[in-house]
């Protein structure tokens, strides 16, 4: 816990599978504590990059280093664990049995009476886990990874193909787990999951990372308003150096600013210059996130 | 204050080291057993479908003999052990396909468990139930009356069961081929074919000359031959010595080929 390591550093990640380059080049450092998601659409290379941070896929190029160490033995040693789509259960098991039989794979872990209460299914204790829900099954998982109590927590979309109660339980119970000093790094494509319980998003596209802050400062991108108006010949520079202006963006004859103080660009724009059909809509987050997740324009 | 001081950090500070053994662990075996006694089907194809086997076809030719006076009751008792163990074993192996198929096999990555004792923990397991089928049928031959010295019992038993080992391996080739959730309903009559050629339902002699000259090459051949050794007193000839050992290379060898290439990361 007192390790001077970053959690996970992720080095220069590539991998490719064919023709399809699903990771490309993508670094990061995540450091003890932080809780960061992973934010992006589906095809981004979030899975790919959990798979490498994990040790069950191998990186074609870059380097993935866990608590220091490498993801196997960060595995093995029960500092790390993780909640995946593609982790499957015994069906024929009920959910107390397959947390006692997960828990001897371990030198040492927390009760199965505890993580099965942390995880909120202790009342489906002896339920076989065939019968139970999509979202009862990955509270399961979620137990599971609690066992070892781990440094670090991974979990991959952790909520798909829950309904919108099982989506709540199951943040409320990784939310009751927050304890302090555990690191948390999960993928999703919920901007709500990643603004409710993220300190930090980072947004994934075609396997780079293409805005990285706090949740705050992602928020911020969103913040801000678009100006538009119509005005042949504007002076790029002139708007882009208003207070607040973000981009200017000249189409033909429209000029487009982006903007966090939309007032001063029009009161610019209707005082000092010929502008006319002046508009101000403003944006919100899955317009930051649409525009940073499809587009090049970037942050 | 001292006492609270120690107490939170012995809670609090988890114990970081590698588990022995690869994490292969008695208590997760336990309840494996436990999951294999479970299953129904399991237990009527290994436990239950050889006993009535043998109350059906063994039992009507009671009172005849074999060339050295000893009971064909025996004969078909022992054929039908060494049939109800090598589905027991079989179907536990090829359990490990259906493991693959849903996703357990890639949770148990994200664990300390190593595939190596994942695999023990499967044979261990297939040899039990293998040793459990063995018994049963004896237990349901000795209650229907079948007498035979007790060397007879018990080195037919012993070599039923060693020889399951065959199809625990084979089990496994099986389940690493290829992930399916169904495994058992594809190798089960196959199994049954091989049983044929392995004279476990009818002596390989009765067959027609050519399929005897094909079932001294198929793998239940050799465990067959063996296991009824004791009661016949044919002694035990070369062929079906090698018969075993071969099909055990083969099967355990591919089984591991198998496994390598399904633990590999890509």
């Amino acid at each position: 816990m007192t390790s001077t390591h970053p959690a996970v550093e992720l080095d220069g990640l590539s991998k490719s599978f064919g023709a399809v380059t699903a990771v490309d080049g993508l670094s990061l450092r995540v450091q003890p504590g932080e809780v960061v998601a992973f934010l992006g659409p589906n095809g981004a290379g979030k899975t790919t990059t959990i798979d490498m941070l994990l040790g069950l896929s191998r990186p074609d190029a870059g380097t993935v280093r866990v608590l220091g160490g490498t993801p196997d033995d960060a595995v093995a040693r029960g500092r790390v664990a993780a909640v995946l789509q593609t982790g499957g259960l015994l069906k024929d098991l009920t959910v107390g049995e397959t947390v006692r039989m997960t828990a001897h794979f371990y030198r040492h872990t927390r009760p199965a009476v505890e993580v099965l209460e942390r995880a909120g299914i202790t009342d489906i204790a002896d339920r076989v886990v065939g019968r139970c829900s999509g979202g009862q099954q990955q509270r399961l998982r979620f137990a599971l990874a609690l066992l070892p109590d781990p440094d670090l927590m991974v979990l991959d979309e952790p909520t798909t193909g829950m309904d919108v109660e099982g989506r709540r339980d199951f943040w409320q119970a990784l939310r009751r787990d927050a304890r302090r000093g555990r690191t948390v790094i999960f993928a999703t494509h919920y901007l709500d999951e990643a603004d409710a319980y993220a300190d930090r998003i980072v947004l994934v596209r075609q396997g780079r990372i293409v805005a990285d802050g706090t949740t705050a400062e992602i928020k911020n991108l969103a913040a801000g308003r678009t100006v538009r108006a119509t005005l042949p010949g504007a002076d790029q520079a002139a708007l882009a150096a208003l207070p607040g202006v973000d981009a200017v963006e000249v189409r033909g004859d429209s000029v487009l600013v982006r903007t966090g103080d939309s007032d001063a660009v029009a009161r610019h724009l209707l005082t000092r210059t010929a502008a006319r059909d002046v508009e101000i809509t403003s944006r919100n987050l899955e317009d930051a996130f649409l525009a940073l997740t499809t587009t090049q324009t970037g942050a | 204050m001292t006492t609270s001081t120690s107490t939170r950090a012995a809670v609090t500070t988890p114990d970081r080291r590698l588990p022995a053994l690869g994490g292969f662990a008695p208590g997760a075996l336990g309840i494996e057993l436990r999951r294999v006694l479970r299953n129904r089907r399991t237990l009527a194809f290994t436990l239950i479908m050889p006993g009535v086997f043998f109350l059906i076809f063994g039992l009507p030719q009671g009172g005849q003999s074999l060339d050295n006076g000893r009971p064909v009751t025996a004969y078909v008792m022992i054929s039908l052990a060494v049939y109800a163990a090598m589905v027991a074993t079989t179907s536990v192996g090829g359990a490990v396909a259906t493991e693959r198929a849903l996703g357990w096999s890639r949770q148990l990555r994200l664990t300390p468990l190593r595939p190596a004792a994942y695999v023990a923990t499967k044979l261990i397991t297939a040899m039990s139930l293998g040793l459990l089928a063995v018994v049963i049928e004896f237990l349901v031959g000795a209650v229907a009356g079948v007498r035979v010295p007790a060397y007879v019992w018990l080195l037919s038993g012993l070599a039923a069961w060693v020889g399951s080992l065959v199809f625990a391996a084979f089990g496994l080739f099986i389940g690493y081929l290829a992930p399916a959730e169904n495994v058992m309903q594809i190798i089960g009559p196959v199994l049954a074919v091989l049983a044929m050629f392995g004279g476990l339902f009818v002596p390989v002699e009765v067959l027609p000359d050519v399929l005897q000259q094909v079932a001294t090459f198929t793998p239940v051949y050799g465990m067959g031959v063996l296991a009824r050794a004791p009661l016949t007193g044919d002694g035990v000839s070369m062929a079906a010595v090698v018969n075993l050992v071969v099909w055990a290379l083969v099967f355990g060898v591919g089984a591991a080929r198998l496994f390598r290439r399904d633990t590999a990361r890509v």
